[in-house]
């Protein structure tokens, strides 16, 4: 399958995983998913359907608040599908803000319109007589969802940097070639979204393979020293480097990644690493075959290893690097210096150097909906009605108001006002709060993350208080299950969802993103996290050393030991 | 000497015997006649003890033929009891269920009782639309050998009110029958009526049967009643637990329909995919309380229902009838309250009719309230009619549920005149019913709502919102009985997501293979409405097909409109698919009903 020499000593041996059955038997992820659309039986998709319209961008989903009452109902789950778009960088026009607007409000069983961490939109509950009406009404404003799930590249990431809006200008440019390079070629999404003809020729995966990836693959380009997008939880970044403000090339870090299974000491969050820096023109050559590499030795055996990280583990960060050299055919250089010194958004307006102004929103957990009191969804559809640059959705679920004249300002910034899109009340604590979906859309949800994040900031900004330190935050996420879409392993506070209302509690990420934090409490309630965190907090004010910040005070106190390496340090 | 020419005065046969012998002989070929000849003097030779019968007990060959037409099976219940009087007398009678009775018979038939009701816009019951067919038809005979009578069951609310009755008794008069005696259409409150009605037919036909030897009541073709004897029944239901009540429509749903299993266990009642379960209700407690107080009258006061004594709350609960509301009722409470208005509305039948059927009695009286100066409660009971209980497809197989039965009940439930309104039965089923708790049902058999016999005929059945029940009940006996034949269920309902009854079991069934094919219609999930008869049509080849294979078809719901326009669905895919003519498809589907191969339990 490979045009490379596959050497089988890095390859995994044994019976392959029912994944690799189904891609294989799959017709180019066609399947039988266009009969499935017929069937007016089941709102769900029947057998290996209901993977493949993964990668096609969908997840099918229940209400799973409901699931029970409809089962005693003699009705099957609420079945509908989640739909992450494809946005390589999260730009998206005023205009085509406003179609997707309507679109959430009409067709989706929430309304709502999800800012996501991989720095797209989701619509949650979309009925089956509406996905394919949604496809084609996306692809009429220039969007689609091809592999943004799936073992495959999935949507690719870029800062949100409209300060140096040049750099970003170049690094976006290369988010989306990079994004339209891993894309899978097969005319499958074409054909049963858009109702294209097929075409007469052999299909064939140049790049991910005819049976696709082992697993999925995320791909990031980065600004330093912002890490927005934070590299650690990602397959591949580029990381860009800069001379007199211009891009020159990237540092390669691979192999990062956040999953893991409880009770399975072969997973482990992972921190990416350094490949070596890379000029431009080897950009698209270099992500192709970190890509093929990762397809032809990742594990397609035992999905819980599959992804890159432990193929680098498993087969050596030296060889992984070797092979895909030599693909490439030119070797790395040494890596450049960079340095992180941030994470989080900037709040409020900045100037880019193009003298254009930018309004980064606070929208908590990225849910666009109109609340009580709050119209968030009106407000940035009034928005998008008058605004003249474009929108940028970042990785943190906020949402930047880009390239706004500087004669428009007051008329934006007055709209977000009177609709609830600035609230002064917001810690920052609150700003540096994350969640995933979790319940009830997301089924692997273990306990609530969304949902839940509010009240619990909640309570740690009156922990902060009581110790004095209400103007200090910490970087606190909780997901609903390992799986890893809140980043919680690169939290200071992260807390992983282990059944309703129980939670184990990791400590000792930074505020940069670049540590991996370690188990603290396990499988624990809200009581006991939040006097625990009480007392740490307590310690904290008392003993920090100037600046510290809440992760390294854990690490230098001993509270946690330092996970360096995750392979032999997370689990210890 | 020709048989058409015979007269009785040239024979020693009486005119009666006359007639009947033509009858007989011009149902003959030549060869029959030559075997029938020879017959008679054989027998005539070995003494004729068998047949020799006087001249005068000619009438004794004759019987009583009793047939009914009938929705819910009230007028067959009327004409079985007409036939038990009969047997009392020693009257030869024989109950006919209309779908079973041979129109050809009509022009030798002597005494033809037809007991029926009337449905929708003065149709004809089911069962009885071909016999009424023919009856108005070119075809149907001149009748003069024929003495008839016919009893109307129906319900003044409605417009047409015992209209097939009407037009029963005015055809066979008009076919040269005889009356022998007149046509009473009775209310819903029938039981009284009927009875005198019965007696005094039977003292009117006695003298004509005074010297018959024996009498037999025959339920005739013998198909109707496998149901076990049980000493329950209408007059004697049992007392049976709710085990559930379970909700199958989804949160969002703007109908509520519940699942209703209930246990008979201990009462030996039994019943066939098909039959109906009757249910009896007490009426809700705080619509009586209001009712005592808007009329100023006293729960405990003792009133006479019956020729029973008893308390009025006692009556109101669950004797009488207070959700239904009738005409009756606003013309006895208005010259009982003396209310001006009221009465001026009670005597124009068409406003009535439509003030009434937005109205429960609950809503005349808060319109109108009175002071017990002006009603007692005595006239108060007076004015309102006995409660009749509620039918139900029954849902469930014995086969799959043994002792269980099963019932799917749309709660009727709405707002009018800024207040809440629930159904009688079915909130009593719904809301004021506990599990645990027992409620009074009797079994109500269908006989013209039957499987195919043998289990390789292929089964359509079309059964949109409740209508869903009785496949059910059909799809739990196939499987049960292991039936090869396939099995094709269209459904219908709103939306999709809310009101997909039994969709879970449907799945199942679908899956491990039992129902062959399951189409569905939700109406309100897109923008052009879609019904189950738009399915039909969309697979009219392959369901003319299934057809030509000998399917049976069913039909069960909505009488007004949906069985209207799944008929016409039929009729168009008949002519289209068969390449017939519009009469000739309307002739393949009168055949299909003769041969029960086309039912419906439609309400």
């Amino acid at each position: 399958m490979s045009q490379y020499p596959i050497k089988p000593e890095l390859q995994v041996s044994g019976k392959l995983s029912d994944n690799e059955r189904l891609k294989a038997e799959s017709d180019h992820l066609r399947g039988t998913i266009k009969q499935d659309l017929d069937d007016e039986i089941t709102g769900g998709f029947n057998g290996d359907n209901f993977m493949l319209v993964r990668f096609h961008g969908m997840y099918q989903q229940d209400d799973r608040d409901i699931r029970a009452e409809r089962a005693a109902q003699k009705l099957e789950p609420l079945h509908n599908v989640m739909l992450r778009a494809r946005m390589p960088g999260g730009i998206i026009t005023p205009k085509q803000w406003l179609a997707i607007d309507q679109f959430a409000a009409e067709k989706t069983l929430y309304g709502s319109i999800r800012l996501t961490t991989r720095q797209t939109f989701q619509f949650h509950g979309v009925l089956k007589p509406h996905i394919k009406p949604m496809h084609q009404f996306l692809n009429s404003i220039g969007i689609d969802s091809i592999a943004t799930a799936g073992d495959v590249n999935r949507n690719v990431l870029c800062t949100s940097n409209p300060v140096e809006s040049v750099l970003h200008q170049q690094a976006y440019q290369w988010a989306v070639k990079i994004s339209e390079h891993l894309l899978p070629k097969t005319r499958a999404y074409a054909e049963i979204w858009l109702d294209e003809e097929k075409v007469e020729t052999t299909e064939t995966e140049p790049v991910l393979g005819e049976n696709y990836l082992p697993r999925k693959f995320k791909t990031t380009v980065v600004i330093p020293p912002h890490n927005d997008i934070d590299v650690h939880a990602n397959d591949l970044n580029f990381v860009a480097i800069a001379e007199n403000g211009k891009l020159i090339g990237f540092n390669v870090l691979v192999g990062g990644g956040l999953a893991m299974t409880f009770g399975d000491t072969s997973t482990y969050p992972r921190k990416a690493e350094a490949l070596g820096f890379i000029s431009l023109e080897h950009t698209l050559k270099v992500a192709e075959h970190v890509v093929t590499v990762q397809r032809d030795y990742g594990d397609r055996v035992n999905r819980k290893n599959a992804k890159t990280k432990y193929t680098i583990d498993r087969i050596g960060v030296d060889t992984f690097k070797a092979e895909v050299e030599q693909r490439v055919g030119v070797p790395f250089s040494p890596a450049r210096p960079f340095e992180f010194t941030s994470r989080g958004d900037r709040f409020g307006w900045v100037a880019g150097i193009d003298g254009k102004h930018h309004l980064t929103l606070f929208i908590e957990n990225g849910r666009v909906l109109d609340f009580p009191g709050k119209p968030l969804k009106t407000g940035l559809a009034a928005i998008a009605s008058v605004h003249q640059g474009d929108f940028r959705m970042t990785a943190n679920q906020n949402l930047i108001i880009a390239g706004v004249p500087a004669e428009q300002k007051a008329l934006i910034e007055q709209l977000a006002r009177d609709h609830g899109l600035i609230d002064e009340s917001h810690s920052e604590q609150r700003k540096n709060s994350m969640a995933c979906v979790s319940f009830p859309t997301c089924p692997l949800a273990m306990a609530e993350a969304e949902r839940y994040l509010p009240e619990l900031v909640t309570k740690v900004e009156s922990l902060l208080a009581k110790h004095q330190l209400a103007d200090d935050h910490i970087v606190l996420r909780v997901t609903g299950c390992p799986n890893g879409c809140g980043r919680a392993m690169l939290a200071e506070v992260g807390l992983v969802g282990r059944a309703p209302g129980k939670y184990n509690v990791y400590l000792g990420g930074n505020k940069i993103g670049t540590r991996i934090p370690k188990l603290y409490l396990d499988n624990v309630g809200e009581s006991q996290i939040l006097s625990e965190l009480d007392n740490l907090i307590g310690r904290w004010a008392t003993e920090r050393n100037s600046g510290e910040c809440f992760g390294d005070f854990v690490i230098r106190t001993g509270v946690v030991a330092e996970v360096k390496v995750s392979k032999t340090d997370f689990h210890a | 000497m020709l048989l058409s020419s015979l007269v009785a005065q040239a024979s020693p046969l009486s005119e009666q015997q006359v007639q009947q012998l033509q009858g007989l002989v011009s149902q003959l070929n030549p060869i029959q006649q030559a075997w029938v000849s020879g017959y008679l003097a054989a027998s005539a030779q070995l003494g004729g003890a068998q047949t020799a019968a006087p001249a005068a007990a000619a009438a004794s060959s004759a019987s009583l033929t009793i047939v009914y037409g009938s929705q819910t099976g009230n007028a067959r219940h009327v004409a079985e009891a007409l036939a038990s009087l009969a047997k009392a007398k020693n009257i030869a009678a024989k109950v006919i269920d209309l779908a079973d009775y041979k129109s050809s018979q009509l022009k030798n038939e002597q005494y033809l009782i037809i007991v029926t009701s009337t449905y929708g816009e003065g149709e004809p019951p089911e069962n009885a639309v071909s016999f009424y067919n023919f009856l108005f038809s070119k075809k149907a005979p001149k009748v003069p050998q024929l003495k008839f009578a016919v009893l109307g069951l129906g319900d003044t609310s409605y417009e047409f009110f015992c209209k097939t009755a009407a037009d029963f008794d005015e055809r066979l008069a008009e076919l040269g029958g005889q009356r022998l005696q007149a046509r009473s259409d009775l209310d819903v409150d029938y039981d009284a009526a009927a009875d005198s009605w019965n007696n005094a037919l039977i003292n009117v036909v006695e003298p004509e049967f005074a010297r018959a030897p024996s009498a037999q009541v025959i339920n005739w073709p013998g198909q109707a009643a496998p149901v076990a004897a049980s000493q329950y029944n209408k007059q004697q239901p049992f007392a049976a637990e709710l085990y559930t009540n379970q909700k199958i429509t989804g949160r969002d749903s703007a109908k509520d329909v519940r699942h209703i299993e209930i246990s008979l266990e201990g009462s030996g009642l039994t019943y066939l995919p098909g039959d109906a379960l009757g249910v009896y209700f007490e009426n809700d407690p705080v619509i009586v309380t209001e009712l005592l107080s808007l009329t100023g009258l006293e729960g405990t006061a003792q009133v006479n229902l019956a020729n029973q004594s008893l308390s009025l709350t006692d009556a109101l609960t669950s004797q009488l009838e207070l959700t239904q509301s009738y005409p009756a009722f606003v013309e006895k409470y208005a010259a009982a309250s003396g209310n001006d208005a009221l009465q001026q509305l009670a005597t124009d039948k068409t406003a009535l009719r439509s003030y009434l059927a937005v109205r429960q009695i609950i809503d005349i009286v808060r319109e109108y309230p009175v002071t017990s100066t002006s009603i007692s409660a005595q006239q108060l009971v007076d004015a309102l009619r006995k409660q009749q209980p509620r039918l139900y497809s029954i849902a469930s197989s014995q086969a799959e549920v043994e002792q269980e039965v099963h019932l799917t009940v749309a709660v009727v439930r709405y707002d009018a005149f800024g207040q809440p309104h629930v159904g009688g039965a079915s909130g009593y089923l719904a809301e004021r019913l506990a599990e645990g708790d027992r409620i009074k049902v009797f079994v109500e058999q269908n006989n013209n709502f039957r499987l195919p016999a043998n289990d390789d005929t292929p089964v359509i059945m079309i059964g949109p919102g409740t209508g869903i029940a009785p496949f059910r009940a059909f799809l739990q006996e196939r499987d049960a009985r292991g039936a090869s034949g396939k099995n094709w269920l269209f459904f219908g309902n709103p939306h999709f997501t809310q009101d997909f009854l039994y969709q879970t079991e449907l799945q199942g069934y679908l899956k491990q293979g039992l129902l062959s094919k399951l189409d569905v219609a939700f109406s309100r999930d897109s923008a052009e409405k879609v019904y189950v008869q738009h399915k039909l049509r969309k697979h009219a080849a392959e369901l003319f097909q299934w057809l030509e294979q000998g399917a049976h078809v069913y039909i069960c719901g909505d009488a007004n409109r949906m069985a209207k326009d799944v008929h016409q669905a039929l009729l168009d895919i008949v002519q289209q698919q068969g390449g017939k003519s519009a009469e000739q498809a309307q002739l393949y589907l009168d055949e299909l009903r003769v041969a029960k191969r086309y039912q419906k339990d439609v309400y």
